[in-house]
């Protein structure tokens, strides 16, 4: 028999809901502690688009990203959730205002961290520069909260992945807990393909596509520090763990963040495959990576992987 | 884009106190309904935003049937609608009627 809802523990709950195919609410509902979560200019006030009904697109009531504060283990954080769904997850300029503005409030308080759960595919281009300016009001907001000692988090595993101006924000925070199905680039599959061919890279190549992009991959690397399994408790747990490894920002991480992302490209820039970089690592039978299990694929990072804990 | 306005008078005011709730995504075959707790409790209305152009007498009948089965008096419902079928619609409407009924803010 199937318990009654109740009977489920928020925990349980969480470690049964998949990261990647829930909501935004959902995500960040079963993220923080339970009933923790005060919304910030929620779909109510409906502070849509001013640019999406010119060329007759549906709407959403709170611009694809939901912003607000909550309690993780009892400590307050601030969050942003993008809705993958919703345009891709595409940054507009309320959707990325949004974001502005809860990392401005961030750096001004100083002590409290922010958690971002990537989803998107980038700059929504029918709002062309005002979507692309939020970008840059987005990257300088991130590394002025870290100068003011913020915490900045990203949490990357939905559908749309971390791509585009996302990709670039990923970059900028302290540190990142990637998924599987989240994949973190700039330019997409698709992108590469139509600028350099399809020699160069073919999109519908779905594992070339994953482990050039996928998580595992970019927890091998050092862009992420932490891989988390697909399910909203496993995030939780990562946020935790990055918000007790993260360090104090100075210029001189930054420097060491320079020197590290150097010494990657001296190493592995004459790589073809990401296989040849796993093999490269000493990863034995380095063609087996994508199919490791979630928790046989943390044990061989653990060993393997880079981190970005002396830098970033 | 399509506007749509329907009003209703309804047997019974929604359980609950919840001020507003929220549920579904804009996207394609997909819809989300914002409900609000704004009118008297003898009344309900339902308003939508719609890809779908031509499709009135549809949400009308869809709309009636909610209307009747879940007796939604006292709330506002805001759609933003991505084309999604009438099954699909019928089931949000009672995820936001039953989340509104939930305790909270």
């Amino acid at each position: 028999m199937i318990a009654p809802l109740k009977d489920i523990t928020p925990a349980e709950r969480a470690r049964s809901t998949s990261f990647n195919e829930a909501s935004a609410r959902t995500r960040l509902e079963l993220l923080l502690d339970a009933g923790s979560f005060v919304e910030f200019i929620g779909p109510e006030q409906r502070e849509v688009s001013p640019h999406l009904k010119i060329f007759d697109l549906p709407e959403q009531f709170d611009d694809g990203i939901v912003v607000g504060r909550g309690n993780l283990d009892g400590s307050p954080v601030f969050v942003a959730a993008q809705e993958g769904r919703f345009m891709g997850g595409a940054f507009g300029e309320v959707h990325g205002a949004k974001l502005t503005g809860l990392l401005r409030a961030a750096r001004q308080i100083g002590s409290i961290p922010v958690l971002i759960l990537f989803d998107t595919g980038g700059v929504r281009l029918q709002e062309a520069n005002a979507g692309e300016l939020a970008i840059a009001e987005i990257m300088r907001a991130v590394m002025e909260a870290r100068s003011a000692g913020v915490k900045v988090i990203g949490l990357i595993g939905g559908r749309s992945g971390c791509y585009g101006g996302g990709g670039l924000i990923a970059g900028c925070c302290s540190a990142l807990a990637v998924s599987e199905p989240g994949r973190i680039a700039v330019s997409g599959p698709e992108v590469i393909e139509t600028n350099r061919g399809v020699e160069e890279f073919d999109s519908r190549d779905r594992a070339l596509v994953w482990r050039t992009m996928g998580g595992k991959h970019r927890r091998l690397l050092g862009a992420a520090d932490v891989f988390a399994d697909d399910n909203v408790q496993d995030f939780r747990e990562a946020a935790r763990e990055l918000l007790r490894l993260v360090g104090p920002f100075s210029l001189d991480r930054l420097r060491a963040e320079q020197e590290r992302l150097a010494q990657r490209l001296r190493r592995f820039g004459a790589c073809e495959d990401a296989v040849d970089i796993w093999t490269e690592e000493g990863i034995p039978d380095a063609e087996t990576v994508p199919e490791l299990p979630a928790d046989q694929f943390v044990a061989l990072a653990n060993r393997i992987g880079r981190t970005s804990r002396d830098a970033r | 884009m399509e506007d749509l306005s329907f009003r209703h008078p309804v047997r019974s005011r929604a359980d609950g106190a919840r001020r507003s709730a929220i549920i579904g995504v804009v996207a394609s075959g997909n819809l989300e309904v914002l409900v609000e707790r704004v009118l008297p409790d003898a009344e309900c209305a339902i308003e939508i935003r719609t890809v779908a152009v031509g499709f009135g007498d549809v949400w009308s009948a869809v709309i009636g049937d909610f209307v009747e089965r879940y007796s939604p008096g006292g709330l506002k419902f805001s759609i933003n609608d991505g084309g999604a079928r009438p099954d699909t619609v019928s089931l949000r409407l009672a995820q936001a009627v039953r989340l509104i009924a939930e305790n909270g803010q």
